[in-house]
């Protein structure tokens, strides 16, 4: 596979949001505006990147049996420097998302590419795995930031084109669930018709 | 009275999955029969109680007298590593009808982000109950751990009961699977969001 | 590529114990690189906080804590050509969704300069529009001898959000806990502010008590 093909796969045919269902707790926690969707999509592409090669160089190193711990400690490491960094330099984006920052630790996604892919591909390929992954899921959860903003408050990006409230309910827990469900119909809709 | 407010907002107001969205991935992924999804309950249930006792002791002992809160996070998540697979190697010596139970959840639990999540949150969000907000101490922690994982059960079982009766109708192509379940999540999250105001 | 490395204990072990080591090592030396960085950026904020609530100034504030009922309470006093012009005081009641944290700066002649939200976990679209100037504003030179603090509802001046009575009501307790700090701080005679009338002691730690009953309801 070409390195251009390993960044783009993450889009649509292996999407983890929508087609692979990866990582949700963020998905649907940090996207109550379009804003905040993207800065978690960000963060995650960072800490699933440096994790994915570190990984890569890695695992002919160590043993088989205690490889998920060690990733683990790995991925716990980075997802820290990001932790440090974040509270250095965008402290305002750090409050915002809270503790799904830490939580980037479980999120199956990184893990899930450890396993899958980083441990048996280069460092290089690795690297272009994280980046297309991680943009695969910065682009759905900038997109469902972006509807339930657009629905819930009026406003798109912090702009806002309506005056008073929108649909209030897309900003809080049930809008979350229901967005998601309809944006994951959407796209099946839409991958079925490219595929025939 | 503080420990019912604490239990009452971790149930239903609070709740882990529906209102804190912590632990998605099994409420989606072992949910699509009753008896797993207890088994999930229970399996979590215990290893947050448990994983948040060691956590906050870890912090206020190790953590803090050392200064290297920074290290939370790496620490927090081998502890819970380890802390599950010792749950899973004494439940297969001392009852081997409740690991035959259990088991196969344990290992899914790890990565479960609402036991990082709890372990989390009682030693870096301030909570109030009526009262002024403060840090919970050891007792409160554990009750609000223990509470959480009830709340965890009980969203997961209400959840899995419904989608059992969704299974035996017909759903449209594109909403079959994961989108249906989670305008069903919705509509629970809808009905929970009627407990809010009540701490 | 393979694994090649055959698990045993003596490898198992080790490579674990690197990991670890490494990691931590790397996890020491950014800490502190960002140490600094992360201490400028959180003073930056109070400092932006404590500039919004207090009228004009000259040097560092001052910061201070104080015990009132029962609690204590941080606060910043600020002062211009000598003479004190006010105090930033961090005070915290509990809203909707949970704490509700904010900064109220009261000047000398104990009236609130303005009020800003440090933290506040409200309702998006409800009672998270208390950050807003629609609501916020209502406290900007508020004169606690000439206004009731409490909601329209409760008999007081203050238009509550709409739908959010509760982070209203937060709101104004909050401000009200800031006022009981001003007296007690400078009943304390920390400043050389003159006391206000109205300001005894029963009162200032009475409140809290009084309030809470009006929360649960």
């Amino acid at each position: 596979m070409g390195k251009i093909q390993l960044i783009t796969k993450g889009f649509v045919k292996e999407n983890p949001t929508f087609s692979l269902l990866l990582g949700m707790c963020p998905t649907l926690a940090t996207t109550t505006s379009a804003i905040n969707g993207m800065s978690m999509g960000l963060a995650t592409v960072f800490v699933l990147v440096l994790s994915n090669m570190a990984i890569s160089a890695t695992a002919p190193y160590i043993p088989d049996k205690v490889r998920i711990p060690a990733y683990i400690v790995i991925i716990a490491a980075f997802v820290t420097i990001l932790q440090l960094v974040m509270q250095a330099f965008t402290p305002d984006i750090y409050e915002t998302l809270g503790l799904f920052i830490p939580l980037i630790v479980v999120n199956c996604i990184v893990l899930g590419r450890a396993e899958a892919f980083a441990n048996k591909n280069s460092v290089v390929d690795s690297a272009c795995d994280g980046i297309g992954i991680g943009i695969g899921f910065t682009f759905a959860l900038t997109l469902l930031g972006l509807v339930r903003e657009i629905l819930g408050s009026g406003s798109a990006f912090g702009y806002k084109f309506i005056t008073g409230d929108g649909i209030l309910v897309f900003v809080l827990a049930p809008g979350a669930f229901m967005a998601l469900a309809y944006l994951i119909v959407l796209f099946k809709k839409v991958t079925a018709k490219k595929g025939e | 009275m503080e420990y019912i407010l604490i239990i009452i907002s971790a149930i239903f107001v609070n709740n882990i999955l529906l209102s804190q969205f912590m632990g998605i991935c099994p409420f989606l992924g072992v949910s699509n029969k009753l008896s797993t999804a207890v088994g999930m309950s229970g399996a979590v249930c215990f290893v947050i109680t448990l994983a948040t006792l060691v956590t906050y002791l870890f912090q206020y002992y190790v953590l803090v007298p050392l200064h290297i809160e920074f290290m939370q996070t790496i620490a927090f998540i081998l502890i819970i590593a380890a802390l599950v697979q010792m749950v899973e190697i004494v439940l297969k010596k001392v009852s081997p009808t409740l690991y035959q139970a259990l088991g196969i959840f344990l290992p899914l639990i790890t990565t479960n982000c609402a036991v990082l999540g709890v372990a989390l949150m009682v030693v870096t969000n301030e909570f109030s109950y009526g009262g002024e907000p403060h840090m919970l101490n050891l007792v409160e922690s554990i009750v609000f751990a223990f509470a959480t994982s009830l709340g965890f059960g009980l969203a997961m079982i209400l959840f899995a009961g419904l989608r059992e009766q969704i299974a035996l109708n017909k759903v449209p192509k594109p909403f079959q699977g994961i989108p249906i379940a989670l305008v069903t999540a919705s509509i629970l999250a809808m009905a929970f969001m009627g407990f809010s105001g009540l701490v | 590529m393979t694994m090649a490395v055959k698990s045993s204990f003596k490898n198992m072990t080790l490579c674990l114990f690197s990991v670890c080591l490494v990691s931590s090592a790397l996890l020491a030396a950014v800490y502190a690189v960002t140490k600094e960085p992360i201490e400028v950026a959180n003073q930056a904020k109070t400092n932006n906080a404590i500039a919004q609530v207090v009228p004009e100034f000259e040097g560092d504030p001052v910061p201070g804590t104080i015990e009132v009922g029962g609690k204590e309470y941080s606060y910043y006093a600020v002062s211009k050509a000598g003479q004190p012009v006010g105090y930033a005081i961090t005070s915290s009641s509990t809203g909707y969704g949970g704490a509700l944290v904010l900064m109220v700066g009261m000047t000398a002649d104990r009236v609130v300069y303005n009020t800003t939200v440090l933290s506040q976990s409200e309702t998006p679209g409800l009672g998270a529009k208390c950050v807003e100037p629609d609501f916020a504003d209502q406290f900007k030179s508020f004169n606690p001898a000439e206004k009731k603090l409490s909601v329209k509802k409760d008999g007081g001046d203050i238009d509550a959000i709409t739908a959010s009575t509760i982070t209203s009501r937060a709101y104004a307790k909050a401000v009200e806990t800031a006022i009981a700090v001003y007296d007690a701080i400078t009943a304390a005679g920390t400043a050389d502010v003159e006391s206000v009338s109205g300001a005894t002691p029963e009162s200032v730690s009475g409140q809290p008590v009084e309030d809470e009953n009006q929360e649960i309801k």
